[in-house]
């Protein structure tokens, strides 16, 4: 053989992973996250109460969970005129749009003084900008497909202090993974400057595996490769642990019921008055996860699918069951 | 979770289904596995020569059609002055008949067919036996051929004995058949002689294919029958069947030749053997034959045309769904990777790439001014189609004007499917910036690519056109690849980090 070709197949061997090392580790991938677990677990009838935030936020309140407030809704162009009063008596606030999708189109006003609204990444808008947005959103610039859309005007999550060093400007929110009820795994996503101040991990942000036992962090990611230290504060990721974790577990293991969805992921961020806060649903959570925590989603998913739906068990049950058999060191 | 059972039932039906079809297609009708295969084909022409008694004339010449063996494609004649009308008699024998008013002098007209060698060679319609008659002969010719006849009939048993045995016999009794023949040929006297022992036969007449050969005649042949079958016998040496390129000329009990109106009359024929892309001949078999079987080849030219590139969508569509299911590479729009190949078919693949390219650049400049402009969705993408159409009709003039025909092609692309590229390029662009262009464009174009390199192979579209039944067979790879829970071969890229640690 030559040698060139020698080299190709070397390196080939180096940057991909042989199938069965993968399957060994239990690694979910795409195909069959799809197949056999959102298409199985996952009523299609059921998807637009995930994709639609409004009428995610209406079986929120029917199920009293937490979740920030809902401000105001504008629905058709000539509402957008109505902005600046829905938002006059605000401090901060929040507009997103109701089919967005990883984050798109989400606008986060901190505080306003007299120089405008300001950012979560400093910058400074006027009430045009906000009103462009809006109208932005309506179009459907951000929606999946590019649909016409609404905007969401809702109340600012008050951040909890204890994440501070540990992200970037955005908001660093906890996703976990829900099957059937049981919570199996769970990561932080902080935002860096490379991700723009957004918490998607293929842009950047970085991402902390968590253990279920006690959400202490096991592992971060960045780019899908392990990192220590968060490239732009410095703080050992290591260190981090989510405090009201049990609150935090049951709140993510409720939205089971209330949603109905078997494979669920729901992204919960802390408030510092009202603890954990749901704030978005999602009905194709990524399989990034797995990388942050350094373990394949596969042998949970198993374990939970062999219990069966013999026993009836209350949710409580299912996160001591989770945090008995999920716990890593 | 219901059981894959049925699925994989199904998928196994449909492939042995899309298999046998074709398997069918290939041994039924002689249909290449390979493309560029030729076929054998023979170009006759007859050549009739008279002497025109200066009166109207009525020249009449048994043709052929369609039998075992050969299928007739098309014919022509050469005829000056000459009114021509093929005429069909009831038995099933063709006529091409001349006529004309006034004619004196050496006459010469011209018949020419072109017969495919096909073994598969469906006829029109059976041969048909012809009327028993029985001929009473003076003596002591029926004595003589009454104790030929009696001889034969004692060694043979079916129609087929008889006939080799009768012409055996008249080698035999030497002293008869020198006797018969001063009334008529040896093969008038075994024809009747067949009659009279109640077996239906009949004289043919017959060409020898001979590659290159000239003046050649007709010899004689005798078809003898058994119920609906017939079998030809060498009228000389009684040998069965038909020999290889013997072409029947005239076999319908009628002349081959009947002339009104002229004498010395005579017909000889010329052959020349030609190789024919078998595309070409069996466009020209099936053309007339529209019931033989359930195939493209019985539509005009145009929609086969049309239809040979709708039968390739399925590969560029079995293309899409390996790349995004096996390999994982994103795609800005699901299918509009077949589309751009399917406009690269036409373009050639450079002259595709570059318009494409330029097309979808200066779009995303234009459309990032449209984004300023905060227009309604339906509206920005209806301004995004005109600036294509803008943009197409610009490049073609400059190309044309430059003197590059080749970038006159870009008209092929279709305009809604760029508008629509352009508009998602430029979001992806405002949401995830540059990057994911490049990552998800370069993916749409890497699949076009492949599926243009698919579909513009010649093998698959020889064998998607040809072979129908092997639409199925895609059907069930896209079905498998719906039910394949394996990784992706980008996954394995991706995953590898969580592997390496250890």
């Amino acid at each position: 053989m030559s040698g060139p070709l020698l080299n190709w197949l070397r390196e080939v061997r180096e940057r991909y992973a042989h199938p069965s090392r993968l399957a060994q580790k239990g690694v979910l991938g795409m195909n069959r996250r799809n197949i056999s677990y959102i298409s199985r677990y996952n009523d299609r009838s059921l998807f637009p109460l995930v994709d639609d935030k409004l009428q995610t936020k209406k079986i929120v309140l029917d199920a009293g969970i937490t979740a920030p407030d809902l401000i105001g809704v504008i629905r058709e162009q000539h509402e957008v005129n109505d902005l600046a009063g829905m938002i006059s008596s605000l401090p901060g606030f929040c507009i997103k749009p109701a089919h967005g999708s990883g984050g798109k189109g989400i606008m986060v006003i901190t505080r306003r003084d007299d120089l405008g609204y300001h950012k979560t990444n400093g910058q400074i808008a006027n009430i045009g900008d906000l009103e462009r947005h809006v109208s932005n959103i309506l179009a459907g610039l951000f929606s999946l497909g590019g649909r016409a859309d609404v905007a969401i005007i809702e109340s600012l999550i008050e951040f909890d202090d204890c994440f501070t060093g540990y992200t970037y400007e955005g908001v660093p929110d906890t996703r976990v993974i829900v099957f059937k009820g049981f919570p199996i795994m769970a990561m932080m996503r902080l935002s860096t400057s490379a991700s723009n101040g957004k918490a998607n991990l293929h842009q950047g942000a970085v991402g902390v595996g968590l253990n279920i036992g006690d959400g202490s962090a096991l592992r971060a990611v960045q780019f899908d490769r392990p990192v220590l230290l968060h490239p732009d504060t410095g703080t050992n990721l290591l260190t981090l642990k989510v405090p009201h974790w049990e609150q935090l577990l049951n709140l993510a293991s409720s939205c089971y019921e209330m949603s109905g969805l078997g494979y669920l992921g729901t992204d919960i961020v802390l408030d510092r008055e009202k603890g954990p806060v749901l704030l978005e649903l999602n009905a194709r959570p990524g399989l990034s996860i797995q990388v942050a925590n350094g373990e394949g989603l596969v042998p949970r998913l198993r374990q939970i699918e062999a219990l069966g739906n013999k026993h009836k068990m209350t949710p409580q049950d299912r996160i001591d069951f989770a945090r008995e058999h999920f716990s890593r060191q | 979770m219901a059981s894959r059972k049925p699925f994989y039932l199904l998928v196994g039906l449909l492939i042995i289904a899309g298999i046998s079809l074709s398997l069918h297609r290939h041994y039924t009708y002689d249909i290449p596995w390979l493309p560029g295969e030729t076929r054998q084909t023979w170009s006759i022409e007859a050549k009739i020569e008279f002497d025109a008694t200066g009166d109207e004339v009525l020249a009449s010449l048994a043709i052929p059609n369609t039998q075992p063996g050969f299928t007739q494609l098309n014919q022509q004649t050469a005829s000056p002055g000459y009114g021509l009308a093929y005429s069909e008699k009831e038995n099933g024998g063709r006529r091409a008949d001349w006529s004309i008013r006034q004619a004196s002098g050496e006459q010469a007209l011209y018949y020419r067919v072109d017969m495919l060698l096909d073994p598969y060679a469906a006829p029109p319609q059976p041969s048909q036996p012809p009327e028993l008659k029985v001929n009473v002969e003076k003596e002591p010719y029926a004595t003589a051929a009454n104790q030929l006849l009696d001889r034969a009939q004692e060694r043979s048993s079916t129609p087929y004995t008889l006939a080799r045995e009768l012409i055996q016999e008249f080698r035999i009794q030497s002293q008869n058949a020198e006797l018969l023949a001063q009334l008529k040929p040896q093969t008038d006297w075994v024809v009747q002689l067949l009659q009279q022992a109640g077996v239906p036969a009949r004289q043919v007449h017959a060409l020898q294919l001979e590659d290159g050969r000239r003046r050649q005649e007709l010899v004689d042949y005798i078809q003898v029958f058994d119920d609906e079958d017939y079998q030809l016998f060498h009228p000389e040496n009684g040998q069965q069947g038909r020999p290889d390129n013997l072409l029947l000329w005239e076999y319908h009990s009628g002349p081959v030749l009947e002339v009104v109106g002229g004498k010395n009359s005579m017909v000889t024929f010329s052959m020349i053997e030609q190789e024919q892309p078998f595309s070409a001949a069996l466009n020209q078999k099936f053309s007339e034959n529209e019931l033989l079987n359930f195939s493209l080849y019985t539509l005009p030219l145009e929609e086969q045309a049309l239809f040979k590139g709708i039968l390739l969508i399925p590969v560029g569509v079995l293309m899409v769904v390996l790349m995004r299911i096996l390999v994982g590479l994103k795609t800005s729009g699901t299918f509009m990777p077949v589309l751009i190949a399917l406009a690269f078919i036409q373009t050639s693949l450079t002259t595709g790439l570059v318009g494409f390219l330029l097309i979808v650049g200066m779009g995303l400049l234009i459309r990032s001014y449209l984004s300023y402009l905060n227009l309604l969705l339906v509206a920005r993408i209806s301004a995004v189609i005109i600036m294509v159409i803008g943009m197409i009709a610009l490049f073609s003039i400059i190309a044309y004007k430059l003197g590059l025909t080749e970038g006159m092609k870009v008209t092929f692309f279709p305009m809604i499917i760029l508008a629509w590229t352009i508009e998602r390029m430029s979001i992806l662009w405002e949401e995830e910036g540059p990057h994911q262009v490049v990552i998800q464009g370069g993916g749409s174009l890497l699949v076009a690519i492949l599926a243009y390199l698919a579909m513009n192979n010649e093998l698959i579209r020889h064998l998607t056109f040809n072979f129908l039944g092997l639409q199925l067979v895609f059907m069930a790879f896209v079905l498998m690849a719906g039910n394949y829970t394996g990784y992706r071969l980008l996954e394995l890229k991706r995953f590898k980090p969580m592997v390496e640690d250890k």
